[in-house]
């Protein structure tokens, strides 16, 4: 697109600037100072501050921010009458502005210091001027940053930064006229009101009424990723000593394009907790002693040694690096001949990886978070992605302020339904019915995309008939939402071209997640929503780098790049590139894995950065089965849940302390970068695990740079063929990505499908129930979900004060009704009882959650939540159901 | 207050939601309840699909709004210039005395509840306070004491 330039006069000077945009832009890019208080390039100008008056020739004083550039004007900026005008209006802001700017965080970054410095303020008049006194009013109850309104000058940049940029509307102006004021609703303190803590309004204050408690200015920075969801916003980390003082979003970024949510700008306290493992650990008589290196690493060798083969498995971690998942998964290959290795994806994308690898030949998102915004439609099924993913969530208001149609179908009423013009609440676990009967009034109402499917797709008519079973009367029985509800979404969905799929884990984590799946590809593809700018099907990863570590082949069936272990072909390779015979028989899914350990299977345990104790479903059965273990070795930067019940402890380094990539959500391979060194004797896990390898005479762990491996991955995995280090700046490369010359790919299956016959294939499909429904003896539903303050089982997130501050303890959200039957108040302590166990938490009385069905999170450790769910797994992904399972509350007495 | 309150579905009911109903709604709302209930404030905001903050903003800038209960007896002392020439001030001061609360404010039990205006149109009777719908006219602090006297409330 080509934006005519248009050429005007700025004070005498003759510059150029695009049409659309304004006087104030053309001046700022042209480099002439025009005072403003209230513009932000990311927001809409409003005009509120009036400093930023110029004259315009024929036209008099305007205001630069809202008069758009025309070929030909004459402007002033600094007219004896604007400059007269601006420099009262500075004055009247700088008298009702108290505070003391050496103390203030805002000190030479503040945009009042700076339109007085250039515009000039007389003493005299402001000493007659200024009102009498400040009004003492901070509000400091969030626990990252104060509200100063003796500092506000009134420019509206952090109401408008809630609502166009965050899309939370906090903050509004309040009593307006003399008393007007920045207020949350009911004038309650900040942490008492809708605010997330993104920080995004405290970024863009002009002034240092909205301010970080904690400030330093660093001496350098260093930009990485952030270590929390599977967005993957670039972070700048601000050091000083040793010690990480400040953090920013990289405006830069195309992912995040600077924005941050409260866990990727505040919660980093975990990195210097005293905590942190910061030395070998081994147990003797039960009890943990320090020990070294050596001991340790050789110790470790000594032990597995005895344990080669399928009664050895590992547990790789989407927290860690792509190098490390790859030497991970290298390691139990190579040295310890077995393919049992796996990781938590298992427990949250599995299905999506099994379905969407059916019917497209690819499990990951089809398309990248950037294109969202320009989405006509977009349906977002079992995703709460405000919470979750925050800062895709962002871009989600954003596509709906810039008129995309927005369906949210979630059995809770979660914040992002505010935005949707269609709202389906159905049934936990009813996700196939409501997919099929969407896609049979579809079908019905010849809204499909009959060439696309002629064209690109297989296996139609084998999948038309299943909806046969899918009426609306039927469809309406099942999911409990109104047929006429099922009709809008799916004429909305079909008719706004292009409409993107988001999904997460309410999708994902059911007995017949892989269905869901299939269920969601389907009417994708039935549309023509594939392969195309802005549509796609989009699964929201949940770990950092949760893509990464399949892509590396932490997986039982797969080598890196999705490459069968029992395909010759494959594994011949794999022998060649690696130098050593391999197993041909897939290995157990972490699911699966404590089974084996429970039988005696799996004698031995190389668990990395994984907690499978509080984030297991059934989490009885995980104990059992690692109580058998003859041998356990756990590494994490933590004593977690899960360490403690290891015979040897090593020390990892957190992202912070090394160097490497991590892949996003939307296959963005990115660079991350050592900003401080490991805390005590803490070593990055490529290192640990290369070490054991050696010690246990393996070749191929010579190496533990990451950039050395990065180029071995190259090697052996086509989809990463193209990267290396150097063409990952800046801001890294979407597989697949072949050859060095390769662009990446952002969208996926534009031409063909990642199949044998280069077609998506649809798939027939039949309602199943969840394993566990309510009955007469557990008559709840459990569903699970997450905490925008918390990060999964909280290790890190509990060990950042201000987060726990937020969200400090597990609460069950139920339906007022279902608490008035059972005469339990708001706050009161009750048991959560299933067939498999018991917690004991505070109730929350709310109805986002709808009679019948009861919420927890799994973040506290004290309420584990997993005790509670049912392990029944999807046949195909192995994936436990952890959002549905059958419960009953009692009336707590106290104690446990 | 739950959301669903009957009172408040009444009121609701009677609007479609978009977004230029709002102050009628609000109007509505305070004719139900007497003022502007926080829990009420967010279910209107929810029905016109307006930012509860945002509806918080526009409620606070108009006078006719209040945000907490009235007593059960509302007194309004006149400000007008005939009273305020003629005691107003000494009479709230009496009145805020007498009953514990500043002006704005409501008793804890519910009782009282006080607020100035600027003039009841009853200047001939100056100083004087409407409790409900009735005029006191030709005040005195004494006759404020007597009138407005919770010990002898209690004794009744």
């Amino acid at each position: 697109m080509n934006v005519e330039n248009l050429s005007l006069q700025i004070d005498s000077r003759v510059v150029e600037a695009p049409a659309g945009s304004n006087l104030l832009q053309a001046a700022s890019a042209a480099g002439v100072y025009i005072p403003h208080l209230c513009h932000h390039p990311d927001l809409k100008p409003v005009g509120a501050c009036r400093l930023c008056l110029v004259d315009v020739e024929g036209r008099g004083a305007v205001l630069a921010c809202r008069t758009p550039v025309e070929g030909g004007m004459v402007v002033r900026t600094d007219h004896p009458e604007v400059e007269f005008a601006r420099r009262v209006t500075l004055e009247l802001l700088i008298v009702n502005h108290h505070g003391d700017c050496l103390s203030c965080v805002g000190n030479q970054d503040c945009q009042l210091q700076e339109a007085a410095a250039r515009v000039g303020v007389d003493p005299e008049r402001l000493a007659r001027l200024r009102r009498s006194a400040p009004s003492g009013e901070i509000d400091a109850s969030n626990p990252f940053f104060t509200l100063d309104h003796d500092k506000c000058v009134l420019c509206g940049i952090c109401i408008r930064t809630c609502n166009e940029v965050a899309g939370v509307d906090a903050l509004e102006f309040a009593f307006r006229a003399h008393p007007m004021r920045v207020s949350t609703f009911g004038r309650k303190p900040i942490v008492e009101s809708r605010c997330e803590s993104c920080g995004e309004c405290v970024v863009r204050c002009p002034v240092g009424s909205l301010a970080p408690k904690r400030f330093e200015r660093p001496a350098r920075e260093v930009r990485t990723i952030c270590p929390y969801c599977g967005t993957g916003c670039a972070v700048h980390l601000g050091l000083r000593g040793g010690r990480i003082v400040s953090v920013r979003g990289d405006r830069n970024s195309p992912v995040n394009r600077g924005r941050l949510c409260v866990k990727g700008r505040y919660g980093y306290d975990f990195i210097h907790h005293p905590d942190r493992l910061t030395t070998p650990l081994i147990k003797r008589n039960g009890q943990f002693e320090e020990a070294t290196w050596d001991e340790a690493l050789d110790l470790v060798a000594r032990r597995l040694a005895a344990h080669r083969g399928d009664r050895f498995a590992a547990m790789s971690s989407a927290r860690c690096t792509n190098e490390e998942n790859y030497v991970i998964q290298k390691f139990a290959r190579t040295v310890m001949g077995t393919n049992n290795v796996d990781h938590c994806a298992r427990l949250c994308h599995a299905p999506t990886v099994a379905g969407l690898a059916q019917t497209l030949g690819s499990g990951a998102m089809t398309n990248t978070i950037g294109e969202f915004p320009d989405a006509a439609c977009i349906l977002a099924i079992g995703t709460n992605t405000t919470a979750a993913h925050p800062v895709i969530g962002f871009r989600l208001k954003e596509a709906v302020g810039r008129g995309a149609v927005l369906i949210v179908a979630n059995p809770k009423e979660i914040d992002l339904a505010r935005h949707a013009a269609v709202r389906l609440q159905h049934r936990p676990g009813s996700d196939v019915a409501l997919l099929m009967g969407m896609m049979r009034v579809i079908v019905d109402e010849e809204l499909l995309d009959s060439e696309f499917i002629a064209e690109r797709c297989v296996d139609f008519e084998a999948f038309r008939r299943s909806l046969d079973g899918f009426d609306l009367p039927r469809v309406e029985r099942l999911t409990g939402v109104p047929a006429q509800a099922v009709s809008d979404a799916a004429r909305t969905y079909a008719t706004r071209k292009p409409a993107a799929i988001l999904f997460a884990m309410g999708i994902t984590q059911h007995s017949h997640g892989t269905d869901n799946v299939l269920a969601i590809s389907n009417l994708a593809l039935l549309t023509g929503n594939v392969g195309r700018p802005s549509s796609g099907i989009n699964p929201l990863r949940g770990q950092n780098n949760v893509q990464g570590a399949c892509d590396m082949g932490a997986l039982p069936n797969v080598y890196p790049g999705y490459q069968k272990v029992n395909d010759p072909a494959v594994y011949t390779k794999f022998q060649a590139a690696w130098g050593t015979e391999l197993n041909d028989r897939p290995g157990l899914a972490l699911t699966e894995m404590f089974h084996a350990m429970s039988a005696g299977q799996i004698r031995a345990l190389y668990a990395v950065g994984e907690n499978p104790v509080l984030s297991e479903a059934d989490s009885t059965h995980v104990l059992a089965g690692l109580a058998r273990l003859e041998f356990f070795v756990c590494q994490d930067i933590f004593l977690t849940e899960t360490a403690r019940l290891a015979d040897v402890v090593l020390p990892a380094a957190t992202f912070a302390e090394k160097d490497g990539t991590f892949t996003n959500t939307e296959r963005r391979v990115q660079r991350v970068r050592q900003a401080l060194e490991p805390v005590g004797q803490a070593k990055p896990d490529a290192w640990i695990v290369s070490q054991i390898a050696q010690r246990m005479g393996a070749a191929g762990f010579e190496s533990s740079d990451p950039r050395r491996i990065m180029a071995e991955i190259a090697a052996v995995t086509p989809s990463y063929g193209g990267i290396s280090y150097d063409r990952l700046e800046p801001d890294g490369l979407h597989w697949p990505c072949p050859t060095l010359d390769h662009p990446g790919t952002p969208i996926l299956h534009t031409q063909r499908f990642n199949t044998a016959d280069g077609k998506a294939r649809f798939m027939p499909l039949q309602y199943k129930p969840p394993a566990e429904l309510p009955d007469s003896e557990y008559p709840l539903l459990l569903t699970t979900d997450r905490s925008l303050y918390h990060w999964h089982t909280s290790t890190m997130t509990l060990r950042v004060d201000g987060l726990k501050q937020l969200n400090d303890r597990e609460l069950l959200k139920i339906h007022p009704g279902d608490a008035s039957r059972q005469g339990i108040r708001d706050g009161e302590t009750v048991n959560v009882l299933s067939r498999r166990g018991k917690v004991q938490v505070e109730a929350r009385l709310t109805e986002a959650c709808p009679p019948g069905v009861v919420s927890l999170t799994f973040h506290f450790p004290d309420a584990p939540t997993n005790v509670l769910t049912h392990a029944a797994l999807d046949p195909s992904s192995k994936i436990p159901e952890t959002k549905v399972c059958a419960v009953r509350i009692e009336k707590g007495s106290g104690k446990a | 207050m739950l959301r669903s309150d009957s009172r408040l579905d009444a009121v609701l009911a009677l609007f479609d939601g978009r977004r230029g109903e709002l102050i009628p709604l609000l109007q509505r709302v305070q004719e139900a309840f007497g003022y502007l209930p926080e829990e009420a404030m967010a279910a209107v905001a929810r029905h016109t699909r307006v930012p509860e903050s945002a509806v918080y903003g526009i409620a606070t800038f108009y006078a006719q709004f209040r945000f907490t209960p009235v007593g059960r007896k509302h007194v309004m002392v006149c400000r007008g210039t005939a009273c305020h020439v003629r005691g107003a001030p000494r009479i709230l001061q009496t009145l805020e005395k007498q009953l514990g609360i500043k002006e704005g404010e409501t008793t804890p039990d519910g009782e009282y509840s006080l607020e100035t205006v600027a003039c009841i149109g009853a200047c001939g009777l100056s100083p004087c306070v409407m409790t409900n719908r009735q005029v006191q006219a030709k005040l005195t602090p004494r006759k404020v004491a007597e009138l407005f006297s919770r010990e002898a409330e209690a004794a009744e």
